[in-house]
Formats: structure tokens, C-alpha cells, sequence
């Protein structure tokens, strides 16, 4: 049968059309429906930590919140330090805070650790960046990660001006000591960093760094609550964040 | 044709490895072994209507996982009105496992899917712990 | 249509280069694989260098893409007939070098896989959007371009009128894809090495030394092996582009020391004391550095004075050294040192591992076997036609 080109890649186009419309239909039609989790985000919530350093420096060596992260989330470890994974560490003074240092700084400041994590930025380059939305801000504040959709392209861990962010250089499955079975693991080639712990979060447990602290020196809460520890903390003592010249707004405040 | 002799033998040759997946599994007795995934036992009903996870369980999944992930929902629905979280390890594995029942039907379709890389199977954990 | 045929015919010269540009292919193949099978720490990126030779040669190459419109622009926007015969050249080796800057991004990405994700899910906001379609739109400009002039020349006769506004539209679209790129690093707050509106101008300018300084070396070659000659006075024109374009470049690299040393802020100097003095005991780089500077200051004298620059001899020389400095400066040098000291004022070494090296000699040679296929091809069209 003779049929013109024209009339040919009409109709093909009106059957993909179709086709196209059909499978959207079934799919809609599938069986189940999800639900928001119940009770969900306050009417508005901007999560924070506020970090008393006195606190932390107390037990000399402590590493309990970065142990109970380790084991919360399966972070593998890596003797190489240039292939490391960190979604939380300990770092001088001197290295969190460069352009805050003189010499003449506090003995309780100088080469002391502070602990380090990813800010959750009110303005997060990293999320800027991101070619695939692999990242974003949620409206409860924290940067989120999808490492479904992660294509390894390390733009985030460019962008980011605190080196919150880890890549899986390898596999981390045969690295990772204490297998967790309530958080996957990750795969190689995707970027990974501290995600407040959000799946904690949804069961109304707090992250697990801050509640593994002994001496309680890290305080989660809700800065759009003026009543929470976290805003009382904030009118009470001076605090600094990391780099604030930069314009990220980090929510993540260091009492000092 | 002088190399009519070549050109059989080769023939025979392609034949007898075109059809290799039918006779050798013919002679190994293979043939009628289905998947036969070990169900589970705990629970009667899945998430689901059986039909339809057996045909569209990863529309399920990636519905779960935009959902989850993306939009911070946990709590799903299911047909018969029963409210479960999503999650492949924490719900789907709490029940089946992934060994005699995942792995049956996908080695059997020869289907590798990724999920294994990143999402836990429990009796790993429970492997590396004892 | 696509005259490939002429690519399969020719001097056992030309099949021993092809043969040695496959099998460095697919040596590089395997050990993409393997990078494949075992994660991208087979190279010698890091958690503080997270970006390596892959991203480094990708943003040189762009530049070399970019500068096919050194020649498409006198020729078509102010009829410079003397450029007549190269443009051709300089649209094939736009093809070649933008092929190679999408390789190189491949072969860096962790999950190569799902590249589709850019496209599936497009991000306004992410540079790295922006440059991904930049990119794709170059290639198709000028691989539509060549296909038609080069189609066009072969049947005798004018190309269609509607190539015309294509043509004009790549000279734009070539200044934006490396602007793209460019934007890709100096929009991020974290990185004050980066971080300078200069650094999009300071792209150019060393692209347009670059790329037409390996065009006239592409020249001299095909002198030298084949019939054809693109003319003392293309030649000349060439390296005039290649002087301005140097001194403009080398202008704009005083003005950012400048800028780091005199205002004394530590972190901005401590990027460039990294590179030609070294930090902390890491002088990994000092040396290519320097003799980047070397060659970029001999260049300079050979380039400006015209007694040398219209001796081809030198030029030859000239051209490489401006090369091989721009190389050094670009696809190096700026890259790392944008890590070097991190954020957090750690020093890292990175020094590319064997597999790095090698997937990056198999895209050189993806290019230059691209170029050396759509050369031939083009010769032999117009072998054709003289005959």
C-alpha cells in the first residue's frame, strides 16, 4: 500500500501521542495511594544546631558524635585520607575558622577541635549548582540528598565553601564496619554529606550526633519557634558561623 | 563446490551453538525448573494486590522512592486500607527475603537491579555482625 | 553524504597514524573500564582535589572549540577571502575539540550511566545545565556547517542561503560556550582562586592564542604531508590573531597577580604561592608553572617582533610553546589550584595516576583521529575537484 512520507509521520506522531496518554492514564489508575506523614513540619520550622564548644571541649578526645553518625548511616572508612567519607568531624580552629584567628586567641580556642558537619545554608551553593537536583533545600531547611539521581559529577563538592561533602570514590560497602539495616549504604561515584538525619526526624527522634553527646553540647531545634532552646541559646550568647561573608546564611552556630 | 565438506561442518558447527541454550538444557534436566520464589509467611497480603506486584512492583518502587526521598512522605496506604512505611528494606524485606525470594525470579528473568548496591538485605547485617 | 569512504583510502603513512591512534584508544577503553568496575578512585582526585586532569583538559579543550571562530569571523562577517580555504579547517576542529570536552566530562562523571539526569530533570540555575546545552548546540552548529560547505564545495555549487545566518549564529554561540564554562567556576563563592569576573575574559584571550596557534601548526602539517597549502598570508593573519590574543592573555594573568599580591589577603595569594613557590612542602606544580611562564614570555618576544614572527620556521616553534604554555596555564594549573589550599586551608597533593593519563592520551587521540578523518576527507574532496 502506498502511503506518503508526510502521511506516514503524521500518523506515527498522533500514536505516540496516544500511546503516550494511554500509559499516564494506567498509571494513574495503580492501585495504593500515599499519605503526607502524619503531623509532619510545624506551620513553619527552619531546623538548627547550636553548638556550645565549652561543652564539647569538656571530654578531652570525644568522638561519640561522630561514632553514633558512623553507625547511624553506615559511613564507610577509608585509611587514605584522600579517599575519606565524613558527614561529621573534628577539625582545629585555625581550619573552621580561618579568618576569624589572631594570634593572641584563647587558650580554649587555639588548635582546639570543633566539630564540623554540613550547615544546611539558607542559601546552599551546592544546591545551586546541582545539574540534576540531586540536592535541594526542603522547607524544613535541611539540604537533602538523592543518590538516585546523583550523577557523580562532584559540581557540589566545588561549590561547597566548608568541604561538607564526601564522594565515593569506591564501593563503600566492603569499608563499612557495622553494617546498619536501617539506612542503605551508598554506591560508588555518587557525592554523599550529613543529611540531619531527616529519617530520624520523621519518627520524632533527634539526629544522631545530637543525641549521642554526653555532655549535651549540641542543641537541635526549630528557629522559627521563638520559644525553642535553640532561639534561646542564639539570644544568649554571642555565636559564629563559618564563613557568614560568603552570604550561605549556615544554620549550624558554634557558641564560643 | 569444491568445499562443500567445509561449508556443512560449519554449518552443523553454527547450528550446535545457536541452539545450545535449548539442548543443554534439555540434558541437564533444567528445562521445567521454574523461578519458585520461597513465599513469605508472616503476613497474608502484600502492599499490594499479588497481580499487580507481580507485574508492576517497580512502579511501585520508584513510586515509593520519589515519594520518600523526594517529597518526605513515609506513610503508604494499601489497598485494603492498612497503613505501612515505605521502605524496600524496612517493609518489603521485613517480610520477604531477598535470597529465596527476590533473587529467584530475577536470576531466573536474568535481571540485575541495582537496588542491592545501596539498599541493605538484613541477613547481611545480621552476617556481619555475627 | 557523509564521504566517509575517503577516510578508508590511504598512504601506509596515514594508516600507521591511524593504527597507532586505535590502538591508544583502545588501550584507554580498558582502563576506562576498569576505572568503570572500581570507582573513580583509581585516579588521583581526592576528597579536597575533587576535580582532576579530566576537568582540566575539558576546560582547555573548550577554549580550542572556541577558537574556530578566529577564523569564521574575518571570512564571513568581513569577507577575508586569504581565510577562504581554512575555515573548513577550523569548523572540523571545533567538531573534534567539543567531542573531546563531552568525553572528558563522561569519563569524570561518577555515575556515567545516568547522564540522561541532566536532561531529564533540566536545572536553570546550574551553570553546568547551561553548558551541557551550550555545548551540544556548538557541535551541531558546526557539524551542520561543515557538512554543508564541505557537501557544497564537493558538487560546485554555493551552499544553500540558509547556512549563512547558521554560520553567523555560531560566531556568538562560540564566545558563549566557553563563557559557560568559564561561569562554571567563577560563580562559587568557596573557591577565591575562581572567583574573578577576569576569568571569562582571561578564557578567551588564551583560547584565541591557542586555538589558532594549533591551527597554523595543523597547517604547517598538512604542508609538509600533503598537497595542500593554506597560504602564507592565512598563515601570517593566524599568527597575528595568535600575538594579540597572547599579549591580551598574558595582560590579563599580570592583572590577577597583581590584584592577589597587593591587596595581601592570605587566602587569594595562597593559591598562587601554591603554584610557583608551593605550599606547606607541595611543589607538585612549581616547575610546569614556570616553564608555562617561560614560554609564554620567549613566545611573546618571537610572536611580537615580525622578523621572527614571518620566519615559519619559528613560528612553528612559537606556536608550540604558546601551546604547550596555555596547556600547562588552563589545563593544569587553574584547575588545581582552585583546591590547593582547600576551604579549610589544607594542602593536598594530586598527582593523575596511570589509568587518568591514559583515558586522557585515548580522548587526545578520539580527537585527533577526528581530526585526521575529517582532514582527509576534506582533501580528498578537493583533490577531487582540482583533477
Amino acid at each position: 500500500m502506498s502511503i506518503s512520507r508526510r502521511k506516514f509521520l503524521g500518523v506515527a506522531g498522533a500514536a505516540s501521542a496516544l500511546a503516550i496518554a494511554g500509559k499516564t492514564s494506567i498509571d494513574a489508575l495503580a492501585s495504593g495511594s500515599s499519605t503526607k506523614a502524619g503531623g509532619g513540619a510545624a506551620a513553619a520550622t527552619r531546623w538548627a544546631i547550636v553548638i556550645d564548644s565549652s561543652k564539647c571541649l569538656k571530654k578531652e578526645g570525644c568522638k561519640d558524635c561522630i561514632l553514633a553518625c558512623d553507625k547511624a548511616h553506615n559511613i564507610p572508612r577509608f585509611d587514605d585520607p584522600k579517599h575519606e567519607v565524613k558527614w561529621i568531624w573534628k577539625e582545629p580552629y585555625e581550619d573552621a575558622f580561618p579568618e576569624q584567628q589572631n594570634p593572641y586567641d584563647d587558650a580554649n580556642l587555639k588548635g582546639e577541635p570543633f566539630i564540623l558537619l554540613c550547615n544546611h545554608c539558607d542559601k546552599p551553593p551546592c544546591v545551586r549548582v546541582c545539574p540534576t537536583q540531586a540536592t535541594w533545600k526542603r522547607e524544613d531547611g535541611i539540604v537533602m540528598m538523592d543518590w538516585h539521581r546523583c550523577i557523580g559529577c562532584r559540581y557540589c563538592m566545588a561549590a561547597c565553601p566548608y568541604g561538607s561533602r564526601s564522594f565515593n570514590w569506591f564501593d563503600p560497602r566492603p569499608h563499612i564496619k557495622d553494617l546498619n539495616p536501617d539506612f542503605p549504604t551508598r554506591t560508588k561515584g555518587v557525592v554523599e554529606k550529613c543529611d540531619l538525619c531527616e529519617e530520624l526526624l520523621a519518627q520524632g527522634k533527634p539526629p544522631a550526633c545530637v543525641a549521642a553527646c554526653p555532655e549535651k553540647a549540641m542543641v537541635f531545634g526549630n528557629l522559627d519557634d521563638p520559644e525553642s532552646e535553640v532561639r534561646e541559646l542564639l539570644r544568649k550568647h554571642y555565636t559564629i558561623r563559618r564563613k557568614p561573608e560568603l552570604g550561605t546564611h549556615p544554620e549550624i552556630y558554634y557558641i564560643v | 563446490m569444491r568445499d562443500r565438506g567445509m561449508i556443512i561442518a560449519g554449518l552443523l558447527v553454527f547450528l550446535a551453538l545457536v541452539t545450545f541454550p535449548v539442548w543443554y538444557d534439555l540434558a541437564a534436566g533444567t528445562t521445567s525448573k521454574g523461578p519458585d520464589p520461597k513465599l513469605p509467611t508472616q503476613e497474608k497480603d502484600c502492599v499490594a494486590p499479588v497481580e499487580y506486584m507481580r507485574t508492576s512492583h517497580m512502579d511501585l518502587l520508584m513510586t515509593w522512592r520519589q515519594d520518600v526521598v523526594r517529597e518526605g512522605m513515609r506513610d503508604y496506604v494499601a489497598f485494603d486500607g492498612k497503613t505501612y512505611t515505605m521502605g524496600l528494606t524496612k517493609t518489603c524485606l521485613k517480610c520477604h527475603d531477598k535470597k529465596e525470594f527476590c533473587d529467584r525470579c530475577h536470576n531466573y528473568a536474568g535481571v540485575t537491579p541495582y537496588c542491592w548496591e545501596c539498599h541493605v538485605d538484613p541477613k547481611l547485617a545480621q552476617r556481619s555482625k555475627g | 553524504m557523509f564521504m566517509f569512504e575517503k577516510a578508508v583510502q590511504g598512504s601506509r603513512r596515514y594508516w600507521i597514524w591511524v593504527g597507532s591512534l586505535l590502538v591508544v584508544i583502545s588501550v584507554a577503553f580498558l582502563f576506562y573500564l576498569y576505572q568503570l568496575q572500581n570507582g573513580l578512585g583509581v585516579t588521583g582526585m581526592s576528597r579536597d582535589v575533587s576535580w582532576g586532569l579530566y576537568i582540566a583538559q575539558f576546560t582547555f579543550f573548550v577554549g580550542v572549540a572556541a577558537s574556530a571562530v578566529m577564523v569564521v569571523l574575518p571570512y564571513y562577517l568581513h569577507n577575508y577571502k586569504a581565510f577562504s580555504k581554512i575555515t573548513i579547517l577550523g569548523e572540523f576542529l571545533a567538531v573534534s575539540s567539543v567531542t573531546m570536552c563531552m568525553l572528558f566530562i563522561f569519563v569524570d562523571m561518577g555515575q556515567p550511566m545516568r547522564v540522561m539526569n541532566i536532561i531529564l530533570h533540566p536545572t536553570p540555575n546550574s551553570m553546568m545545565f547551561w553548558d551541557m546545552i551550550s555545548l551540544s548546540g556548538y557541535l551541531f552548529l558546526n557539524a551542520v556547517i561543515s557538512l554543508i560547505m564541505l557537501s557544497s564545495e564537493r558538487k560546485g555549487v554555493a551552499p544553500p542561503h540558509w547556512i549563512k545566518p547558521v554560520i553567523i549564529l555560531s560566531i556568538p554561540w562560540a564566545v558563549s560556550i566557553h563563557t559557560v564554562t568559564a561561569f562554571l567556576y567563577n560563580g562559587l563563592p568557596g573557591r577565591s582562586f575562581w572567583l574573578t569576573a577576569i576569568l571569562a575574559p582571561r578564557f578567551l584571550a588564551s583560547a584565541f592564542a591557542a586555538g589558532p596557534a594549533l591551527l597554523i601548526l595543523l597547517a604547517m602539517i598538512m604542508r609538509k604531508l600533503t598537497w595542500f597549502d593554506a597560504g602564507k598570508e592565512a598563515i601570517q593573519k593566524l599568527a597575528l590573531i595568535v600575538t594579540y590574543a597572547m599579549i591580551i592573555n598574558v595582560f590579563f594573568i599580570l592583572m590577577e597577580v597583581f590584584t592577589a599580591l597587593y591587596s595581601n589577603i592570605p587566602e587569594d595569594a595562597a593559591h598562587l604561592k601554591f603554584l610557583f613557590v608551593g605550599l606547606e612542602g607541595n611543589t607538585e606544580l612549581v616547575p610546569w608553572m614556570w616553564a608555562s611562564v617561560l614560554m609564554a614570555a620567549l613566545s611573546l618576544v618571537l610572536l611580537i617582533v615580525p622578523r621572527y614572527r614571518r620566519n615559519e620556521k619559528l613560528l612553528a616553534f612559537t606556536c608550540v610553546i604558546v601551546f604547550l604554555s596555555l596547556w600547562i596555564d588552563k589545563g593544569i594549573g587553574l584547575i588545581i589550584a582552585g583546591f590547593v589550599p582547600s576551604p579549610l586551608e589544607a594542602v593536598t597533593s594530586y598527582i593523575p595516576t596511570l589509568t587518568e593519563i591514559s583515558i586522557v592520551a585515548g580522548i587526545w587521540a578520539i580527537g585527533m583521529l577526528m581530526i585526521t578523518v575529517f582532514y582527509k576527507i576534506t582533501l580528498s574532496v578537493r583533490e577531487n575537484l582540482m583533477a
